[in-house]
């Protein structure tokens, strides 16, 4: 038996990635909860009376979150309206059953629970879009309808801000497939704690700094309610590889994750187009109409194909590539 | 040696979809590395790439002996014992 590191008394059942330290089930909660306070404080993420949704999805991060936000709301007194926020894509047998695990949170954390729909939102469930288009480039459609149905749904509830459970790990994936796809914008935002501050409602990533083996550990440790199983529509191939190459690298150095010496020059910085507002839905976008109103469309019309030119794809006639962002001409 | 062995996190899916083995393996003494092999053999149903790499558990895997990081109990050297509860639980799993 070790001993905890910090107490010095108690049976250490816990090595903390990020330090290395063995600790005991009591100091490592004290820890993990006050780093995300600190984090919280240092960052000014809230104020008092503030209205937040935690987008939900009854995965461990989320449940983790909203274990996290309320205890720490009621301990530091932040004054906090918290809601939980889920999106139901409309995936049978994934979404729903993972849904009945936000629904038992809104019962265990005491706070109230919305739900919306890619159905009421837009006409379509990703039922109806796969059985549609099939299993390529689903995931494309899924992840921009799901960031504006969060701001929809935060909208609703007359939310101020949305946190998410974003960990540490998350980030270093996206900041690795950014890299990889060469997207200079979205790798310079990628890694902020806040986003989106401008016209959408801001999002904040209070796990920014928090390794997902510790969240995984707090979940068990304090058997959480939480729902694992992988979307059935999503292999999502090309993240799990770079995940994959993460999680290599973190048992050789675990700091790898945290690793945020990630600089842009200036005269890179000011070629990206800046973001305006989507002329149709009025969404923040960097083109003159946003992806989610584009892939819309595309659905409507019966030809989805044309649109997915940034993830790889051969990019076809009718779109035509003008900037370091691919832009879709009408 | 009856051992009790768990997977989450998704992991379960590799084995039968159950999460709970109750087994008894007719070793007198195994260490972690030895018994991951004979997990292998006679527990995992399927893609056992998603399991073991390189002799030991993915990366992405935690390991817990009787409730412990088996980080700090010796890791793939753990000299197994009667009774043990051993949990696998896949960090790789949607968040």
């Amino acid at each position: 038996m070790k001993e905890c590191t910090r107490c010095k008394t108690g049976r250490a059942v816990v090595k903390r990635p990020k330090t290395a330290e063995m600790m005991c089930k009591p100091c490592f909660y004290h820890v993990f909860e006050e780093e995300i306070h600190q984090t919280i404080v240092d960052n000014k993420l809230f104020k008092a009376g503030d209205r937040v949704a935690i987008a939900a999805s009854g995965g461990k991060d989320s449940t983790v979150l909203a274990e996290v936000m309320t205890t720490l709301n009621q301990r530091y007194n932040y004054g906090l309206d918290l809601f939980l926020l889920s999106v139901d894509e409309g995936i049978t047998g994934y979404r729903d059953d993972s849904l009945e695990t936000v629904k038992r949170n809104q019962e265990q954390y005491k706070i109230p629970l919305k739900i919306v729909s890619y159905e009421e939102l837009y006409g379509w469930t990703m039922d109806a879009i796969v059985a549609k288009i099939g299993l390529k480039n689903n995931c494309t459609f899924c992840g921009v309808f799901r960031r504006q149905a969060l701001d929809r749904g935060a909208m609703l509830l007359k939310a101020d801000k949305i946190v998410t459970g974003h960990n540490a790990d998350d980030i270093a994936e996206t900041v690795l497939l950014n890299l990889l796809r060469g997207d200079i914008s979205r790798l310079t935002r990628c890694t902020s704690i806040t986003t989106g501050t401008e016209d959408a409602l801001p999002r904040m990533k209070p796990f920014k700094y928090t390794y997902e083996k510790e969240i995984v550990m707090y979940a068990y440790f304090k058997k959480l309610d939480y729902f694992s199983t992988e979307c059935i529509y999503s292999p999502n191939a090309y993240r799990g590889y770079a995940r994959n190459f993460l999680k290599d690298l973190e048992a050789i150095r675990p700091s790898s994750i945290i690793g945020e010496n990630l600089h842009i020059q200036q005269e890179t910085l000011s070629k990206i187009p800046e973001q305006g507002k989507c002329s149709r839905c009025n969404y923040i976008s960097s083109n003159p109409v946003c992806k989610a109103c584009i892939l819309l469309d595309s659905l409507n019309r019966g030809m989805p194909k044309i649109e997915i030119a940034d993830e790889g794809e051969k990019v076809e006639k009718e779109v035509v590539p003008t900037s370091v962002h691919k832009t879709i001409n009408f | 040696m009856r051992l009790s062995i768990e997977f989450s996190g998704g992991l379960e899916l590799l084995f039968g979809k159950k999460k709970q083995h109750s087994v008894e393996v007719d070793k007198k003494e195994i260490v972690l590395r030895d018994l991951l092999q004979w997990i292998k053999e006679n527990l995992l149903k399927e893609r056992p790439e998603l399991f073991l790499s390189q002799q030991t558990v993915r990366p992405g895997i935690l390991v817990l002996i009787n409730d412990c990081d088996w980080e700090l109990m010796g890791g793939l050297d753990y000299k197994v014992e009667d009774k043990d509860e051993l949990v696998f639980i896949s960090t790789l799993h949607g968040g």
